[in-house]
């Protein structure tokens, strides 16, 4: 029309102001001249595509939001801040310690100054407490891992088999997690105490009561000094290997139970059509399929076996050990804690590190295997 | 397997249409004698020019098959009931093994000192001695050790969770430069073990003046890896649309965060609740290398430092100590029995204890 016209771009069915006047108008039609009622001048709308999908829209907001990445970082920043200082200057500074020969923290404030080396490392090795703690540690990591799979598989497979009291049975069994590991220690180091009169000579145990004893009694074994002054290494380790299990088997049936519950019917329905007998069914089907599972299982139980050690705390207290044998029990991570009370930080990261690569070693060798010999 | 084939092959000489006429057989209305009359409908089927003498006799077989069918499923079905019985019988004794230290704690907690220590033990207190609680509370000094597990435990899970919920949501849901490697290195300090941090840690808090203090025992685990890990695959499942809507309403990432997501997380939030309360009740490594002073100390710490003797004999009564260690156990009870579900929901997908 009028070379005075002005064009303006709006999406149409949008409220545009009058370029010349600025009254706003209501838009519906493309690509059209408008008038504006006030000032009576022409404009040309350029209408937009009106419909834009979501997804287009959102794509736009999500370069938007590329844009200030910042803004990931603000919503990170404690989550950064704390780790850098509890966990990422540790992981250096531990290697750091580690390598200073006879490192303490006391001589370390005081202005001492330490030669780099791997004395510490030989320190550990050389230390006779260290493979007592060692031995304990593997000992009691070797004893427990297979005994409670064994056990928790069972109880799972059980517990799958069966239709009434299943849920019941279930919570039961789950119940020794929500415990208090030290707590528990004590019960179980209370029932296997030996109580009554110590009248006579302190080594001999005259009165027997201690319910475990009593328990044996009724199959006709003898009265064992389990955890008292005088007792045996290796009914210490008994006691430690009962009730670690008892303390480990819940988290491994749920994870086992979980597990049976998602496996396909249809393979037991085959074997059953084909009269597998039991024992087959269980090799042949049902240990592959939770193959995974048992992987999972053992694996963090090896991890949490080789830090074991509020479990020892809880029967023993914190000697360690059966009175009057102080540290016969101590573990890995005991070692650690022995070492860093003593001022011995330098030791204490090399004890640390070693234990690092002993697990990452064990998890490494089982990833393998379970990989060769998982199902999936 | 094996003798299953074994058997079939020896038991049925016979071809597979004859087997198949005699399980055929009993559909017809009369089994037995007027097999002749039937003789003529037997054409019909496939591969039949048999005589009906033939007939007959794999008639008579396939009763016989009927037969060995009811027989096999009788002694099935006997099999059943007995595998049912020994499964009950095996987890029933299992059950007990497992519930029997519960028991005995409380049994041995609700006894005088003179009984508990009986050359054979009573498995139910002639006597109940509800006192042993009180005494346990009051020389134990159990209030205000539950009062600083608490705070404890409160202040680190309400911190812990904005921090969690910030980060995943992070990682979950925005853009920036270095997101995955980030989140890699994150994944990858999982595989440390704890007791590598602690020695830094400890000089840490040391040169920060924090021993005996409550912060000490709250901030440096404040950050749990994989809470985070947890929450953002538990965000990410939240579908993309929810987002863009928001974002096309003018909603900030905030406020959709605490609008949208949060409810929608509720479950796995509650999960790491519990968990990180019950890691609080239950630490103890720690707290003792830290917070040793006794107006700071933790509940575990305590009990475990606690020394119940019995005034008469000058030996532990151990009685009252059962009766402490119930009075720690019992919250964690509580918590299980009403939120079972959300218990056993995170800790199939942690494996880690607290």
């Amino acid at each position: 029309m009028s070379e005075n016209q002005t064009t303006v771009q709006a999406p149409v069915k949008r409220i545009v102001a009058c370029p010349h006047c600025g009254t706003k108008l209501y838009v519906t039609q493309n690509n059209a001249a408008y008038q504006c009622p006030k000032c009576n001048e022409f404009f040309q709308i350029q209408g937009k595509q009106e419909k834009k999908d979501l997804r287009e829209v959102g794509s736009k907001f999500l370069t938007k939001i590329k844009f200030d990445s910042w803004k990931g970082w603000i919503y990170l920043l404690p989550t950064l801040i704390l780790l850098a200082i509890f966990t990422v200057w540790p992981i250096i500074n531990t290697i750091r310690i580690s390598l200073l020969e006879n490192y303490g923290a006391l001589g370390a404030a005081g202005g001492e100054t330490f030669a780099f080396g791997f004395g510490n490392f030989e320190k550990v090795i050389q230390y006779k407490g260290f493979l007592t703690c060692l031995q304990n540690t593997l000992l009691l990591c070797f004893l427990t891992v297979p005994i409670s799979t064994v056990l928790a598989l069972l109880i799972a497979v059980c517990l799958n088999a069966i239709k009434p009291l299943q849920k019941f049975l279930q919570t039961i069994f789950f119940l020794p997690y929500v415990t208090n590991s030290i707590a528990i220690g004590m019960v179980f180091a209370a029932m296997f105490n030996i109580v009554g009169s110590f009248i006579g000579t302190n080594n001999e145990i005259i009165i027997t009561a201690g319910i475990m004893n009593n328990i044996l009694g009724v199959f006709g074994i003898e009265p064992i000094n389990w955890i008292n002054a005088g007792s045996s290494y290796w009914s210490n380790i008994t006691v430690l290997v009962v009730y670690i299990v008892w303390n480990a088997l819940p988290f491994k049936i749920l994870i086992l139970l979980g597990g049976l519950q998602s496996v396909n019917k249809q393979y037991y329905e085959a074997a059953q059509i084909d009269s597998t007998p039991r024992w087959r069914v269980f090799t042949r089907i049902t240990v592959p399929l939770l193959s995974p599972m048992l992987a999972y299982v053992v694996i963090t139980g090896f991890i949490g076996g080789f830090k074991e050690y509020s479990s020892i705390v809880g029967i023993f207290g914190e000697s360690m050990g059966a009175p009057g044998a102080k540290g016969s029990l101590n573990t890995m991570v005991g070692f650690i804690y022995d070492c860093l009370g003593r001022d011995r930080d330098g030791v204490a990261s090399a004890a640390a590190l070693i234990l690092f690569a002993i697990i990452f070693v064990v998890t490494m060798i089982n990833l393998y295997v379970s990989k060769k010999k998982t199902h999936y | 397997m094996e003798n299953n084939t074994v058997n079939n092959a020896e038991e049925t000489n016979v071809p597979e249409t004859q087997n198949a006429e005699a399980i055929d057989a009993p559909a017809q209305p009369t089994p037995e004698a007027p097999a002749a009359p039937e003789a003529p409908a037997a054409p019909e089927a496939p591969a039949a020019p048999a005589a009906p003498v033939e007939n007959k006799s794999t008639l008579a077989q396939g009763v016989m098959h009927e037969q060995n069918i009811k027989a096999v499923t009788q002694k099935q079905t006997v099999g059943k009931i007995f595998v049912q019985i020994a499964l009950y019988a095996f987890l029933g004794f299992m059950a007990l093994v497992v519930l029997f230290p519960f028991y005995w704690m409380i049994i041995s907690s609700l006894k005088t000192v003179k009984e508990y220590e009986l050359s054979t033990p009573t498995l139910f207190p002639q006597q109940i001695m509800w006192s042993n609680y009180s005494t346990a509370f009051t020389t134990g000094g159990l209030g205000r050790l539950f009062l600083n597990t608490l705070f404890v435990g409160v202040v680190s899970t309400i911190l812990s969770l904005i921090i969690t919920v910030l980060s995943a949501f992070a990682f979950a849901r925005l853009e920036f430069k270095g997101k995955n490697a980030l989140f890699a290195f994150l994944l990858a300090t999982m595989m440390i073990p704890g007791e590598l941090f602690t020695i830094t840690n400890y000089q840490t808090i040391n040169q920060f003046g924090w021993m005996n203090t409550y912060t000490v025992l709250i901030v440096p685990f404040l950050v749990s890896v994989f809470y985070i890990y947890l929450l953002k695959q538990n965000f990410m499942q939240i579908p993309n649309e929810l987002y863009l809507a928001a974002k096309v309403d003018g909603t900030t990432d905030f406020m959709y965060l605490l609008k949208v997501m949060i409810p929608l997380a509720l479950p796995t939030l509650i999960s790491i609740t519990i968990l990180k309360m019950m890691g609080a009740w239950n630490s103890y490594i720690w707290p003792r290398l830290v917070a040793n002073k006794e107006e700071m100390r933790l509940i575990t710490n305590g009990l475990r430092a606690l020394a119940f003797v019995d005034e008469a004999t000058d030996r532990p009564n151990i009685p009252v100590q059962m009766a402490a260690v119930a009075m720690v156990s019992a919250p964690l009870f509580m918590v299980f029995l009403f939120l079972r579900k959300y218990i056993m929901k995170g800790v199939s997908r942690s494996g880690i204890k607290g």
